[in-house]
C-alpha cells in the first residue's frame, strides 16, 4: 500500500540501487518509520510472566475497605438499605443544588442531571453517585459510563458521595480486572476527595475534584 | 532551547550554597522514599509484582510493533483518531495542526513529561496559543518561567514562601500569606475558570492497552478528568513505550505505579479512556523521539520499561542535594540520566557522571530497571565517543594509571597520608573538589594492606 513499495516495484530497475533505500525512506509516513526502525531495533523476544495476579487474603474484605478509606479522609457510612440511605442523605446534605442518580434519592435532589452541556453541571455543590463496586486494598470505587450521565460529575461537583452494595467490594485491583474484563467508553477508579501536596508536601483536599467524600454502604442488594 | 546549559556539578555548586535549604529538600524528598517503603511493605507479593512487571516490559519491548498495531487499530475502532510523531517537532506540529483546525487558541493541560520532553508550550506559545497547566505544581513553575524539577512533584524545589510571593503577584492572594490550604484553595478557583471556559485538553497517558485500544490517565488532583471531559477535543500524547499488552496487566502496575511514586495505595484518580463521550473528539499522538534509537542499544533499552514514579528520584543522594534542575533535562534523575544522552551524547554527557553508583535507584524501581549498572555504562560510551571534558578523561587515565600498577598505588597512598597529616593546608583548601562542603578525614598512620602484612600470623 505505501508509495515505498511502488517504487521498489516500478522503478527499481531505473534507479541506482544504492539511492533506492533512501527514497523509499523519504516517501515512507512517520508512522511506517517508526514502525520499520522498531522492527529493526527491538530486543529478541521474551514471554510473558507466568503470574501477573496475586490473591489478598484479608480476615474481613470489607473491614479493609472501611479501613482504607478512612485513611485517605472519607467518611464510610453503613445504612440498612436504600430508605434508610434516603433518610441519611436528606439528614446530611441540605445545601441547594443537590444531584443524584439513585431513583431512590430524587425527591431529595434538587439539581436535574437532564443537561445538554456538561458546564451546567458547574453549580452542583453535592452529588450522591451509584457506583459499580470498591476495592479493599486502597478504598477505590470503580464508576463507569454504565451508571453516569456526564462523565465530567464526579469531578465537577464541590462534594461526592458513593452508593455501592456492601456486597461488593473485592479483595485487590487484580480481583477488581477480573470484574473488568469489557470496559465501556470511560470508567475511573476513584479514591478520595481529590487531594494535592504540591505545596511543601503539605496535604491539602480539594485540589480541583471533589472537596469531600462519603461511601454509602448498603447491606440490602438493591 | 538555545540556553546555555550549565553541567550537572557547576549547577549543584550554586544548589548547595544555601546549606538550610539543601537540608530540607534533602529530607523532603527522603520522606517521601520513607512513605514508599512503608506503603511497599504492606504487600507480601511486592517483590513478585516487581518481577512480573519487569518482564511485561521485557515483553512490551520485544513486541512493540505488533502492540501498536494492535493498539491503533482498537483506537480506530473506538473512534479515536491516531497520530504519529517521529520527533518533537512532528508532535508539536500535530497538536498545534489539531487545534488550528479546530479554531481554538487556549488550551488545558494536565501533567505529561513528554510534552516537556518535546518543548510543547514553548512552541504553541510561539504559534499563539494559550496554554495553562493545570497541575497545581506544574501551574506553579509555569507561573515562575521554569520547567518541573520532578516527573511527580514538579514544585518540590520551592518554599511555601516562593509559592505565596508568587501567587500574591499572579492570583491576587494576600502578601505573605503562606498557608498551602489557603494558596491551594485560590489555585483551584483561578484553574476552575480555565476548565470551564476551554474547549481543548491535552492529557498525558500512563499506560495504553493494546488488546482494547484504551488509556489510563492517573492524577490526584483530578485535573485531567476536569479538563479532558469538559472540552470538545480531548488530545493525549504518549511515548509509544506506554503501551501494555492486555488490560488485566493494569492490577500489577497500577499497584506499583503509586505506591512508588508517594507511598499511596493508589492515585485519587485512575481515569480509563477508551472512546470519546458523545459529541466529542479524541486524538492519540504516539511519540518516537528517538525511543527507537534507544531500543536498539542493548545496554540501554531497558530504560524504556520507566514507568514514570519518580522512585529513583527520591533516593538518590546526588538529586536530593542537587535538585531536578541542574539535570538540565526533562526527566530528571537517575531515570533521566540515562534517558537524556540517547537523545543528546554531547548536551548530556555530564548527566550519567551526577551519579555515585550507589545502586538505590535499581533496588526501588518498580520494573526493576538496572539505573546505575547502565550509567556506568553510559560513562564508558562517553569518554571513548568523546564527549567528556578532557580533565575527566586525564583524570580518568591518572586514575588507571595508578590503580594498575600495585607498587606504584601503595607509594602514593603513603605519599598522599604522609602529606596529609604534615602540611593538611595542601589538601584543605578550595582547589580541591573534595574539600567542598566537606571535611577531609583524618589521615590513618597507615594503610589497611599495611596493617594486614604486619598483623598476619
Amino acid at each position: 500500500m505505501s508509495a515505498g513499495e511502488r517504487i521498489d516495484g516500478r522503478y527499481s530497475g531505473l534507479l541506482p540501487h544504492s539511492i533506492i533505500p533512501s527514497i523509499t525512506h523519504f516517501l515512507m509516513t512517520s508512522r511506517e518509520k517508526i514502525l520499520q526502525r522498531i522492527k529493526l531495533n527491538k530486543p529478541e523476544e521474551t514471554h510473558l510472566p507466568d503470574r501477573y495476579t496475586f490473591e489478598s487474603e484479608y480476615v474481613d474484605t470489607e473491614a479493609k475497605f472501611i479501613e482504607m478509606l478512612t485513611a485517605i479522609y472519607t467518611e464510610v457510612i453503613v445504612v440498612r438499605d436504600l430508605t434508610e440511605l434516603a433518610y441519611k442523605v436528606s439528614e446530611m446534605y441540605t445545601a441547594t443544588n443537590r444531584a443524584t442518580t439513585i431513583p431512590a434519592l430524587a425527591a431529595w435532589a434538587d439539581f436535574s442531571l437532564q443537561v445538554s452541556d456538561p458546564h451546567e453541571l458547574e453549580m452542583i455543590e453535592i452529588a450522591v453517585l451509584q457506583a459499580e463496586f470498591g476495592v479493599a486494598e486502597n478504598g477505590a470505587v470503580w464508576i463507569s459510563d454504565n451508571c453516569l450521565p456526564h462523565r465530567v460529575l464526579p469531578f465537577i461537583t464541590q462534594n461526592l458521595a458513593f452508593v455501592i452494595s456492601r456486597n461488593d467490594i473485592v479483595t485487590n485491583m487484580h480481583e477488581a480486572y477480573v470484574r473488568l474484563k469489557d470496559t465501556t467508553g470511560w470508567g475511573c477508579f476513584i479514591s478520595g476527595p481529590s487531594k494535592t501536596a504540591d505545596i511543601e508536601q503539605s496535604l491539602v483536599i480539594g485540589a480541583h475534584g471533589a472537596r469531600s467524600m462519603v461511601i454509602f454502604l448498603v447491606e440490602e442488594r438493591f | 532551547m538555545s540556553k546555555t546549559i550549565v553541567e550537572h556539578s557547576a549547577a549543584s555548586e550554586i544548589f548547595n550554597e544555601d546549606e538550610p535549604y539543601v537540608n530540607w529538600h534533602d529530607e523532603t524528598l527522603w520522606f517521601v522514599r520513607q512513605k514508599r517503603d512503608k506503603s511497599s511493605k504492606q504487600l507480601p507479593e511486592w517483590e513478585e509484582l516487581r518481577e512480573s512487571a519487569s518482564q511485561i516490559k521485557n515483553y512490551v519491548l520485544s513486541h512493540l510493533d505488533e502492540l501498536l498495531l494492535s493498539f491503533e487499530q482498537k483506537a480506530k475502532e473506538n473512534g479515536v483518531h491516531v497520530h504519529w510523531a517521529a520527533d518533537a517537532a512532528e508532535h508539536n506540529e500535530i497538536v498545534l495542526g489539531l487545534l488550528k483546525q479546530h479554531n481554538i487558541d487556549r488550551m488545558v493541560k494536565s501533567k505529561s513529561m513528554l510534552t516537556e520532553e518535546c518543548h510543547m508550550n514553548e512552541f504553541l506559545i510561539k504559534n499563539g496559543i494559550d496554554v495553562i497547566d493545570t497541575d497545581l505544581g506544574e501551574r506553579i513553575v509555569q507561573l515562575r518561567n521554569e520547567p518541573p524539577s520532578h516527573i511527580v512533584l514538579p514544585a518540590i524545589h520551592l518554599k511555601k514562601k516562593d509559592i505565596g510571593d508568587l501567587f500574591h503577584e499572579h492570583l491576587g492572594t494576600d502578601a505573605g500569606a503562606t498557608d498551602p490550604q489557603y494558596l491551594t484553595e485560590a489555585a483551584r478557583k483561578h484553574l476552575r475558570d480555565k476548565f470551564l471556559t476551554r474547549r481543548a485538553a491535552l492529557t498525558g497517558v500512563n499506560f495504553a492497552i493494546a488488546e482494547t485500544g484504551g488509556f489510563v490517565v492517573s492524577t490526584n488532583e483530578g485535573n485531567a478528568d476536569m479538563g479532558a471531559h469538559l472540552a470538545d477535543i480531548h488530545i493525549a500524547c504518549m511515548g509509544f513505550e506506554k503501551i501494555i499488552p492486555a488490560q488485566a496487566h493494569l492490577g500489577v502496575f497500577l499497584r506499583l505505579l503509586a505506591r512508588s511514586a508517594t507511598g499511596q495505595p493508589i492515585t485519587t484518580y485512575s481515569s480509563h479512556f477508551k472512546k470519546p463521550r458523545e459529541g466529542q473528539e479524541m486524538h492519540i499522538v504516539i511519540v518516537d523521539n528517538g525511543r527507537s534509537e534507544q531500543l536498539g542499544r542493548p545496554d540501554f533499552r531497558s530504560s524504556l520499561k520507566c514507568i514514570r514514579c519518580g522512585a529513583c528520584m527520591n533516593t538518590c543522594p546526588v538529586y536530593r542535594r542537587s535538585g531536578g534542575h541542574s539535570y538540565h533535562n526533562a526527566v530528571a534523575g537517575p531515570i533521566g540520566s540515562i534517558l537524556a544522552p540517547n537523545l543528546d551524547m554531547t548536551k548530556n554527557a555530564d548527566l550519567p557522571f551526577a551519579s555515585t553508583l550507589c545502586g538505590s535507584c535499581s533496588n526501588v524501581c518498580p520494573v526493576k530497571i538496572d539505573i546505575h549498572e547502565q550509567l556506568y555504562k553510559w560513562r564508558q560510551v562517553l569518554v571513548q565517543g568523546g564527549h567528556v571534558h578532557t580533565a575527566k578523561t586525564i583524570g580518568v587515565n591518572a586514575m588507571s594509571m595508578v590503580l594498575s600498577q600495585p607498587r606504584f598505588y601503595q607509594w602514593s597512598g603513603r605519599l598522599g597520608r604522609s602529606v596529609m597529616r604534615t602540611l593538611p593546608f595542601v589538601v584543605n583548601n578550595g582547589l580541591n573538589p573534595w574539600y567542598k562542603q566537606r571535611e577531609m578525614p583524618e589521615a590513618p598512620k597507615e594503610s589497611f594492606r599495611d596493617w594486614y602484612v604486619r598483623n598476619r600470623k
